[in-house]
């Protein structure tokens, strides 16, 4: 299905996009952000996009400023300097726009322990203003799509770690975003439920047109195929396909590319060209 | 429903969405309180033990002269009713904010601060959640005293209902407020002691002003610009079926500053910019 088909019964759509041709329109643009804390500047002068149903990754080592990122892009922080916008919308300019159409995973978990599976899907319906009977549909197409409608009534603190984190992705699509975040979303994780969750997220690029953005300090989760942004420390340095980087760097693999970059970095104390 | 008929606002929300967000918000709020019985039974035990052991032990001591809105003579257990009715509200207020500290250290707050309602829309939901879980407590509070011979007139029940929304909004607005400056939960138990013991002490919840005067005149005037004291005076002459305007005023002029330094503080670009990310997170 393409980000332009109608809406199929049981799955769980995009919502329409804005009035911008998806073409000319990136699903996340981000031009010369800066943020520091303080006097530590955590992010100098990022500038990249995603594209429209593409998979994206942004790798970093911890403390690399992707979570950072991610606050301003979801506007928990404030942008001190640059332009952060979703599908032509300004953040700071028109953050309702922007956020309807944004759907976000964080690295910790959001979820409220207390409440059931259900009651968790509704409540985060609510504040998007989904009126209670079409809550409950899209809970339950989302809840047997990622497999928990058996668990639908169960509180979420007995749910296992993958499951939890397989629900904070149907949460985050449950307003039908076009644009989805992913902070750190396997972290924690055995291999198979890894696994799992990257494989459903890629569906989503694929068959629902999707753009994600999936931030990651692990190697093995990202495909030659991607679009990848490598920040090192509060820096981009290469934002390519992953095999075109790899070939850039002279690299057999993501994990020497990176190492290569990076190692650059220390060595001059600016990005490689 | 077709878009012609829908009121939208600027950023494209109707008023059922608007409807939706708020009994979503209470709803959850609701559930929370269901799920934690014993902060209802805390809740109420407070108020409790002040009207079963303090007041009946001080009956004795603190002669109440007649003073609006009594028109006689009454017992210190009625005097302070209303008192301990703005306790249960001010605790709830913090309790109300405590838990947002704690959200947004457990990262359910983030859920909320991502909506694309208006944030300040978001806060407001929050406020009116926290002011219905303060109504059940209180009036469950007034049920209990009823036994205890502490009985308004009937109309009573029903005229305090706005004064208890309004202080309920206020000290709710100022916790709030409060939890916007609170890295950590730990460093809320502080907070409290500075702020629930100061307001509560230093207001007419256990003593009339007059009475306050005459023993310390600086105590006084710290009492009358105290904002539970007119949250307390305030919800004194509505039980009696009476309004205080002065103390209509200044709860309302409170709510409203207490209200818009909330929604200041948790702007993304002042209040939440001067902290770090979240533990582990970079």
């Amino acid at each position: 299905m393409t980000a332009t088909d109608a809406p199929t019964s049981g799955q769980i759509s995009p919502a329409p996009l804005p009035r911008h041709d998806p073409a000319e329109v990136s699903a996340l643009s981000i031009g010369c952000v800066s943020h520091s804390y303080g006097t530590r500047r955590a992010l100098v002068d990022i500038d990249f996009t995603v594209a429209p149903a593409s998979f994206t990754a942004l790798l970093g080592l911890n403390g690399a400023g992707k979570s950072t990122l991610f606050s301003l892009v979801t506007r928990l922080f404030g942008i001190q300097t640059g332009r952060i916008s979703i599908f032509g919308h300004d953040i700071s300019l028109a953050p309702s726009e922007a956020l309807r159409l944004l759907g976000v995973v964080f690295q910790s978990r959001t979820l409220d322990l207390d409440l059931s599976v259900t009651q968790n899907l509704l409540y985060h319906a609510a504040l998007h203003g989904i009126a209670k009977r079409e809550a409950r549909l899209r809970s339950d197409e989302v809840l047997t799509r990622i497999g928990l409608a058996d668990r639908a009534g169960n509180k979420v603190r007995d749910l296992s770690g993958g499951q939890m984190r397989r629900l904070e992705i149907a949460r985050a699509l449950l307003h039908r975003p076009r644009l989805l975040l992913l902070d750190e979303a396997t972290v924690g994780l055995d291999v198979k439920a890894r696994a799992d969750i990257l494989n459903h997220v890629r569906q989503l690029v694929t068959e629902q047109g999707i753009g994600v953005l999936w931030a990651t300090h692990l190697f093995d989760e990202i495909m030659p195929g991607d679009d990848l942004v490598v920040l090192h420390p509060g820096r981009v340095l290469a934002h390519r396909q992953v095999a075109r980087i790899i070939a850039d760097t002279g690299a057999h693999d993501v994990n020497s590319a990176f190492t290569r970059l990076t190692e650059a970095v220390s060595e001059t104390g600016s990005p490689a060209p | 429903m077709s878009s012609t008929t829908v009121r939208q606002d600027q950023s494209g929300f109707s008023l059922a969405q608007y409807v939706t967000c708020l009994n979503g918000i209470v709803w959850r709020e609701a559930l929370r309180f269901v799920h934690q019985r014993e902060r209802f039974v805390s809740a109420l035990v407070r108020p409790l033990v002040w009207l079963f052991i303090f007041a009946a032990g001080f009956r004795q001591v603190l002669g109440i002269s007649i003073i609006p809105p009594y028109e006689t003579y009454i017992l210190y257990e009625v005097y302070i009713a209303p008192g301990l009715m703005a306790m249960i509200q001010l605790f709830n207020g913090m309790q109300s904010s405590l838990s947002m500290v704690y959200d947004r250290e457990m990262g359910n707050m983030r859920t909320l601060l991502v909506s694309p309602l208006p944030r300040w829309y978001l806060l407001f939901c929050k406020l009116v959640a926290g002011t219905a879980v303060s109504l059940l407590q209180v009036y469950a509070f007034l049920l209990i005293a009823w036994f205890w011979d502490i009985a308004p007139p009937p109309i009573g029940y029903l005229t305090v209902l706005p004064a208890l929304i309004l202080s309920g909004l206020m000290l709710g607005a100022l916790g709030m407020l409060i939890s916007s400056g609170i890295k950590q939960l730990e460093n809320f138990a502080g907070v409290m002691n500075f702020v629930i013991f100061p307001m509560f002490f230093a207001s007419s919840a256990l003593y009339p002003l007059w009475r306050v005067q005459e023993g310390s005149p600086l105590l006084y005037y710290v009492c009358l610009f105290n904002p539970f004291t007119h949250a307390v005076e305030l919800i004194r002459f509505a039980l009696y079926g009476q309004t205080n305007w002065i103390s209509l005023a200044v709860v309302s002029c409170c709510t409203a500053a207490f209200m818009i330094g909330a929604i200041y503080a948790y702007d993304p670009s002042r209040g939440l910019i001067r902290r770090g990310p979240a533990g582990g997170e970079t």
